[in-house]
């Protein structure tokens, strides 16, 4: 035992002695470089400490927290239709879509059903959301990469969508709308064939987005066979949504399992990509905001009549017990399991976000690379900082 | 043609000091309307916006806005910056703006200085920026500047060489580096007897054209080559930690090198000051000359800034290896083409 130890040292100092002659004129002193908290590339305040060798990085360690609100705690004094108000400000960029599993985690508590009406008009919404939230990333990757004019058309659409949501919803950025039941109100007149409007005006966006950056010869210089997540990796680090999608793994909550959305009764495709670098992740989500243009399209055509709210009693209390539901939400897997003790504050809601896994593959991603493809990883992981500290 | 003839008989004194204010001039009015006409409005137009509106009508008086906001503000130096080099960095890089500009002919009696190696004088010149931006990074103390002052140097250096074989063609072809030469070489010239508009060098010198656009792309720290400042990943580089005057002077020396290079290339491979049809002997051009070469200057800034609004960046290494082995090649190639089609015809 001590013997194989020794002869271990003595082989590993060995070595060291031989790096150090070899070294002696090259000898560097790492830098330990603070991206963030306060950077233009962490969206808010992510820090990521990374330990760099000229440019190259040696270790990377995010730090996160810096955001944290303490909203799971927050839940438990708060009633069920208080909650959604919270829960709109965890991933803020697709508002709506962050309602829905808590809302639906909740109806399968009260074992009430929405209306047919209220699902449909609840899936357009989502997918309302997932295309708010995405298009930002299509035009923001550009601005990551120094392409400054992309995201002020991302702006630019985006805001049509809004008006959509807004027009259903009051709220532009915070709709608060889903109920337990259903919803808070019916459409508004005119909205569905408005909405075929900017529906189209995203396609445009996103052919757009496919000449000015995915096909640009220096975005794919930058992206392609950067940040590299195998499949097996990705899952292990439990990534979700378009990351892992982009990896290669086909898996879609939306089609792959019961959610409480119309998602399964509509024709669209879930995209895949083999390569699993930064350029594969743009590319699904391009896709993705075109496949969520068709599902609104359908749903538009679909939504058949009927209430918006089931019947459910004026003061919610939800039955004790516990119930877990997850959906495809914009940036990847987001899922609420609620424990109620059948009062009219839930007891436990513990969040699952898709981001904090997401960025939590930092450490093994950015090892080895250069400085700007830090800051190119991060932008594909695409990460909301309170998705991550919630 | 050796020095510059007034009609009225000037003291020494007094013609240094209009020189000077006409070297402040040329400097400063080409900066400040590229500035406006591309960075306020063009790439507002571009990027679906208005741009600034409401200073002066449609926006005009916004430069004026902008300077008075920066003579304002505080001027900050980092408690561990390196105070003397920190102060001096940004008059450094002015330095090379301004030494830039006198070799520029504006007609042919029109000009600051009349050097035989106009041309060589420039693209010495040009380099002195970067110990200033090497100053500023290092004198910061800061990470980010330093990371961002090391990539300027290591950027600079590998594109000061495209740039110079770049120049050498219309070098060989009009057979001197005096700028006025050059100029009067691409008005008096004829493409295959045909002399009728002259024969501006970006016709036959084309690729050289391009490299030196690219490698002035990459000299001006701009899109697609501005990691240096990379503001999504070095916050700015070597200007983070810049505020106030010192950072306009960084600001003006940007732009109006930007204006100068233009002006270089355009006088190289444009014509410079000369229109075709007239005879560039004509007074007429001490007039008219200044204008005609901003409007060249405003054709070739417009390309340089449509990259600028336009690209993503490469990143460091990419950007060595465009260099090295594209651009470096290329312009050898070009100048022994123009080598050996010189001594064919």
């Amino acid at each position: 035992m001590t013997a194989t130890t020794d002869a271990r040292k003595l082989a590993y100092i060995a070595g060291q002695a031989a790096d150090a002659r070899v070294n002696v004129e090259l000898e560097t002193e790492g830098m330990t470089l603070n991206i963030g908290p306060q950077h233009p590339a962490t969206h808010g305040t992510l820090r990521i400490i990374v330990r760099l060798d000229g440019e190259r990085v040696i270790a990377a360690e995010p730090v996160m927290g810096y955001m944290h609100r303490g909203y799971e705690k927050l839940t438990e004094v708060r009633t069920y239709p208080q909650i959604t108000t919270l829960v709109n400000r965890i991933d803020w960029l697709g508002s709506f879509a962050n309602e829905v599993p808590f809302i639906l985690a909740a109806e399968r508590l009260m074992e009430v059903e929405a209306p047919p009406r209220a699902q449909w008009i609840r899936t357009a919404l989502f997918e309302l959301s997932r295309i708010a939230n995405v298009v930002l990333f299509l035009g923001d990757m550009g601005v990551q990469l120094g392409a400054i004019t992309p995201v002020f058309f991302a702006f630019r659409d985006r805001e049509f969508v809004l008006n959509q949501i807004e027009a259903v919803t009051g709220g532009r950025f915070h709709p608060n709308f889903d109920r337990i039941g259903g919803l808070k109100d019916d459409l508004p007149k005119g909205w569905i064939d408005e909405t075929r409007g900017v529906l189209d005006r995203i396609r445009t966006f996103c052919d757009e987005m496919e000449d000015l950056v995915a096909g640009n010869e220096i975005f794919q210089a930058r992206t392609r066979g950067i940040g590299v997540i195998p499949a097996d990796v990705g899952l292990s680090y439990g990534l979700s949504g378009a990351n892992i999608r982009a990896s290669g793994v086909d898996w879609d909550l939306r089609r792959d399992s019961e959610m409480g959305l119309v998602h399964r009764e509509l024709d669209w495709k879930v995209w895949t990509h083999p390569d699993g670098d930064s350029f594969a992740r743009y590319w699904v989500r391009l896709q993705e905001v075109r496949e969520a243009c068709t599902i609104v399209g359908q749903c538009l055509d679909g939504i058949p009549s009927g209430p918006v709210m089931a019947k459910v009693p004026r003061i919610i209390k939800v039955p004790a017990g516990e119930a877990y539901v997850e959906t495809e939400n914009p940036l990847g897997i987001m899922g609420y399991y609620i424990v109620s003790k059948g009062e009219l504050v839930p007891y436990r809601v513990k969040i699952r976000s898709a981001s904090f896994n997401n960025v939590s593959i930092t450490p093994w991603l950015l090892k080895g690379v250069y400085v700007p493809d830090v800051i190119s990883i991060l932008a594909s992981l695409y990460f909301i900082l309170g998705d991550i500290d919630r | 043609m050796n020095t510059l003839i007034l009609a009225a008989e000037l003291a020494y004194w007094q013609q240094t000091s209009i020189r000077a204010v006409v070297g402040l001039a040329a400097v400063l009015l080409p900066a400040g309307t590229l500035v406006y006409l591309f960075l306020f409005k063009m790439m507002s137009f571009m990027q679906s916006r208005l741009g600034p509106m409401e200073a002066g009508p449609y926006g005009s008086m916004q430069l004026l806005a902008e300077v008075g906001k920066f003579l304002q503000k505080e001027d900050i130096i980092p408690a561990k910056a390196d105070r003397v080099v920190f102060k001096a960095a940004p008059y450094v890089v002015l330095v090379s703006t301004f030494l830039l500009v006198l070799v520029i002919p504006g007609g042919p009696d029109l000009m600051f200085i009349d050097v035989d190696t106009g041309i060589f004088l420039a693209l010495a010149v040009s380099s002195i920026s970067v110990i200033g931006i090497l100053m500023a990074g290092w004198a910061s103390a800061s990470k980010y500047s330093l990371l961002g002052a090391l990539r300027a140097t290591g950027q600079l250096i590998a594109y000061e060489l495209p740039l110079v074989l770049a120049v050498m063609g219309v070098v060989i072809q009009a057979g001197t580096l005096n700028m006025q030469g050059i100029v009067m070489a691409q008005a008096q010239g004829e493409i295959f007897g045909f002399g009728g508009i002259g024969s501006p060098f970006i016709i036959t010198q084309f690729l050289g054209f391009a490299i030196f656009l690219v490698a002035v792309q990459a000299e001006l720290i701009q899109p697609p080559f501005d990691m240096p400042v990379a503001e999504s990943e070095l916050v700015t580089g070597y200007l983070t930690e810049y505020s106030g005057m010192r950072f306009l002077m960084f600001f003006i020396g940007e732009f109006a090198t930007a204006g100068i290079f233009s002006a270089l290339a355009a006088t190289l491979f444009l014509g410079g000051w000369y229109v075709p049809g007239l005879d560039p002997t004509d007074t007429l051009f001490n007039v008219i000359g200044p204008m005609v070469l901003m409007g060249k200057v405003i054709l070739v800034a417009f390309l340089i800034f449509w990259f600028r609004f336009t690209f993503p960046r490469f990143r460091e290494d990419q950007l060595q290896t465009l260099a090295w082995k594209v651009l470096i090649p290329l312009s050898l190639i070009n100048i022994v083409a123009t080598g050996v089609l010189k001594v064919v015809f």
